[in-house]
């Protein structure tokens, strides 16, 4: 009997102990910050690299030559500064004393070697951002010149993101392609471990060149995709910061009063692509005549679908550049709903109404409600929209493809405005999926990209969007998101910077 | 039995053989340009894609790339994740681990939950308690995993705080937090084997417990529960056995979406991303490592019936 009675007792004392141990953080832990991503990160190698949540965590593995502030102003980071010694030629002093996790000195020579790397080694996605680059020279131990094939206003801005991390040479000679596995860099944190789909970790580096705005021991990297799940991690606890949250999510956030909403401009945009050239799908009405593609802008209000789906988190827009860039055309807004005015154009336009359209959506919840959303506004225009929703790898082929007549995507965005614009717009660029072509728009777009005076550029953008957008009608741009990020009440010093990723200068946990 | 043996893994290889073909043909038939994911926002660049096509053998013929990875298998070498380029039996056997102790834990709380209800649901053949235990089976099978994980991830992570709400620690490290990071995983796939366990157990037993040698027991004036106990459920388990064999072998090859609530790094969660990414090396190491174990254990089944059974193994 009294064995019996004792069973029951002991298993219930293990659960409790079990259910205490899972509850209570180890001392170690709370030196440990856990940060949710959305994604597990692709290679941590800054040559090869091309996820943005890879970005987050070569924030505290990777520093670069320049870096860019919440008012999206380029600062130096490993540089000190810059001079151009005419349009072409760029000398960049580097700041002394800084040292690469496995104590080599970062100089002007590992910063050539990472640039050559970045422009030379097969696979490299940098290439594409620095490689107008013509020629490097090692000036003296602090000072590095590079010369370029033409002027470019966004040059710099490129040395603010991977393009400009610098990697120790020694390491890279030792670890060549593998480097990724391992990366050793002059960041504030050094590579611990790294569990495929679990965790990356990093520790803090007593030689950091920064060391007194680090005030943390580890960061703990975790993916986990179900955004559900990570909000539930962080309202139990298991992690003090979440990358991302959903709009829908913001109310809970809201109501906790242990957790603290940090809500920033993003860099990018939400955007419709018509194809306008790209195969047969590109040689239907809505392709061909800029009347009806005008409608059907007409027939959307942005501020209903950013009420619906978003709790109107998001910036409805009209043009790829958001609030937060310098560039941004303050007076360039979206045009209010008009179906009245949308229904006469379609009679002008002399189409049979309803007027069948496809759109292609990237298969998740949010975006298919935008999706029906637009469905049911474009309907009183007298539009038949059909959603086609497909998984992101195969719609971004049927893109590429022209397999498509009107398709919602996104741009994570860049801080140089012409990141958000050549790609999408210029007729050779390889991103304008719907092979958009007006030649005035390529000669601008080309000026905009050489000319290094501000003021002018900002006109240069203001007349690309005025042909492009409000007289071509090339995309319709929706809304510019918006960085949600959810922490604990006890994290002190996260400044949102508009590119969402987490520094981790200056963090504190309470 | 030697030759037995030798003709039973003889047939293996072809089937392997056939199965790699499989696996490399069907994902050829998924849409969506690898080149064009890997690339990522760089790929409007024309450059970046040809590199990655001739990096990655994109731009060879299918055959090639076939024998390629083929010519690499068979020696051992699963080629390397195109995403983190880490090679993929590296992977593999990182993975195993993980979705072998949640299939474990998931089995044994299928097996305690499902064998006893099913043996009484059918001792109590329609009363109360048996339409209770059928109630609760016939949730367990149509409860969706995902719903399943995220209230159990509400109830006892958020609102009791008792365990973590995701991640997973490998017992070596720490086994009470190995055992909480999978304890609610490991229920809500459980859940689902007891129900499929205790429906074919109270099957068998009703089937079992009309039997004669049953009426004979009972004659002999053996009390009920040896009767239940020593008679009806050893003959009935035998069917369960071989169901609860091809539940475990469906729990190693990873659940999907379980994996993916719990963010358990298993096998499913390797597979799922691999999937999305079109991680094509990944996708084919994990089928064709999984479909091994399958064959494996197919063998060993085998070869322990031979055992026990001498006349098959002249078939």
């Amino acid at each position: 009997m009294i064995r019996r009675a004792l069973i029951p007792r002991a298993v219930l004392a293990a659960a409790a102990a079990l259910c205490l141990s899972a509850a209570l953080p180890a001392p170690a832990e709370a030196q440990n910050f856990r940060i949710g991503l959305r994604e597990d990160p692709d290679i941590l190698d800054p040559t090869l690299a091309r996820t943005f949540v890879g970005r987050i965590v070569f924030a505290s593995l990777c520093d670069k030559l320049f870096d860019i502030n919440e008012r999206l102003e380029i600062v130096p980071q490993l540089a000190t500064g810059h001079r151009w010694e005419d349009p072409r030629t760029l000398v960049i002093t580097l700041r002394d004393g800084v040292r690469f996790h496995d104590g080599e000195a970062m100089d002007a020579e590992a910063v050539r070697i990472s640039l050559d790397r970045h422009l030379n080694l097969q696979g490299s996605f940098r290439r594409a951002e620095i490689g107008i680059i013509t020629g490097m020279e090692v000036v003296d131990r602090l000072n590095i010149r590079i010369r370029l094939r033409e002027p470019s206003a966004a040059f710099l801005s490129q040395l603010t993101d991977r393009a400009g991390m610098i990697m120790s040479p020694r390491a890279l000679e030792a670890a060549g392609r593998n480097f990724g596995n391992r990366p050793v860099c002059a960041g504030p944190f050094r590579f611990v471990e790294r569990v495929a789909q679990d965790r990356i970790v990093v520790e803090r580096f007593a030689d950091y060149w920064d060391a007194g705005r680090i005030h943390l021991n580890r960061i703990t990297y975790l993916p986990i995709p179900d955004s559900t799940v990570r909000l539930a991690n962080l309202q139990s606890g298991a992690l003090e910061l979440v990358q991302t949250i959903d709009p829908d999510d913001v109310p809970a956030v809201r109501r906790n009063s242990r957790l603290r909403l940090s809500v920033g401009d993003e860099l990018g945009y939400q955007s419709i692509a018509y194809n306008m050239g790209n195969g047969p799908r590109g040689q239907g009405p809505l392709g061909q005549d800029v009347r009806i593609r005008t409608a059907f802008e007409l027939a959307i209000d942005r501020d209903a679908l950013n009420r619906v789906v978003y709790e109107g988190m998001y910036v409805p827009t009209a043009q790829p550049l958001p609030p937060a860039n310098p560039y941004h055309i303050r007076d360039f807004r979206p045009e209010p709903r008009n179906v009245e005015r949308a229904r006469a154009l379609l009679r002008e336009a002399g189409v049979t109404t309803p007027l069948r359209v496809e759109m292609t959506v990237p298969n998740n919840p949010d975006l298919r409600q935008v999706g029906e959303v637009i469905q049911a506004m474009v309907r009183e225009a007298g539009f038949d929209l059909r959603l086609n929703a497909m998984e992101f790898a195969s719609s971004l082929q049927a893109a590429t493809r022209g397999e498509f007549e009107t398709y919602l995507i996104a741009w994570s965005g860049r801080v140089d405005p012409d990141g958000n614009t050549y790609a999408f717009m210029h007729s050779r660029a390889g991103q304008n999926d719907g092979r958009y072509a007006n030649p005035e728009v390529d000669r601008l777009l080309d000026e905009a990209r050489t000319e290094l005076d501000s003021e002018k550029r900002r006109e240069l953008y203001r007349r690309i969007f005025e042909i492009a957008i409000r007289q071509d009608r090339s995309r319709i741009y929706l809304w510019h998101r918006k960085n949600i990020v959810a922490h604990t009440a006890r994290l002190q010093g996260f400044v949102p910077v508009p590119d969402g990723l987490i520094r981790p200068q200056g963090l504190r946990l309470q | 039995m030697t030759g037995f043996l030798v003709r039973r893994v003889g047939q293996i290889i072809p089937t392997l053989l056939i199965l790699s073909l499989l696996v490399f043909g069907l994902q050829q038939l998924m849409p969506g340009d690898p080149a064009l994911i890997l690339a990522g926002e760089e790929r409007g660049d024309p450059q970046v894609l040809a590199q990655i096509r001739a990096e990655l053998m994109l731009d060879r013929p299918l055959w090639e790339q076939y024998l390629h990875w083929l010519s690499r298998v068979v020696v051992g070498d699963f080629g390397f994740s195109w995403r983190i380029r880490l090679p993929v039996s590296e992977l593999i056997l990182e993975k195993l681990p993980v979705t072998f102790q949640l299939a474990t834990m998931s089995f044994v709380i299928g097996v305690v939950i499902g064998v006893p209800c099913g043996v009484l649901s059918a001792v109590w053949k329609d009363r109360p308690a048996d339409w209770a235990i059928n109630a609760v089976a016939l949730f367990g099978i149509s409860t969706p995993n995902f719903w399943l994980g995220i209230m159990l991830i509400l109830l006892f992570s958020v609102q009791l705080g008792w365990l973590p709400p995701s991640g997973y620690v490998p017992p070596w490290e720490d086994p009470w937090q190995s055992l909480a990071t999978t304890i609610m995983p490991a229920f809500v796939l459980g859940t689902g084997v007891a129900s499929v366990l205790m429906r074919h157990t109270r099957a068998a037993m009703l089937g079992a417990l009309s039997q004669d040698y049953v009426r004979t027991a009972r004659a002999k004036g053996l009390s009920e529960r040896v009767v239940v106990a020593k008679h009806a459920l050893r003959n009935a388990l035998i069917p369960v056995v071989t169901l609860g064999t091809i539940e475990f072998g469906r729990l190693l090859a990873g659940a999907v979406l379980t994996e993916q609530i719990f963010t358990i790094p298993g096998f499913g969660k390797l597979i799922v991303d691999a999937v999305f990414n079109r991680d094509y090396p990944v996708v084919q190491g994990v089928v064709l490592a999984t479909a091994l174990i399958f064959v494996l254990l197919s063998l060993l089944a085998d070869l322990l019936y031979a055992a026990v059974n001498p006349r098959l193994r002249a078939a």
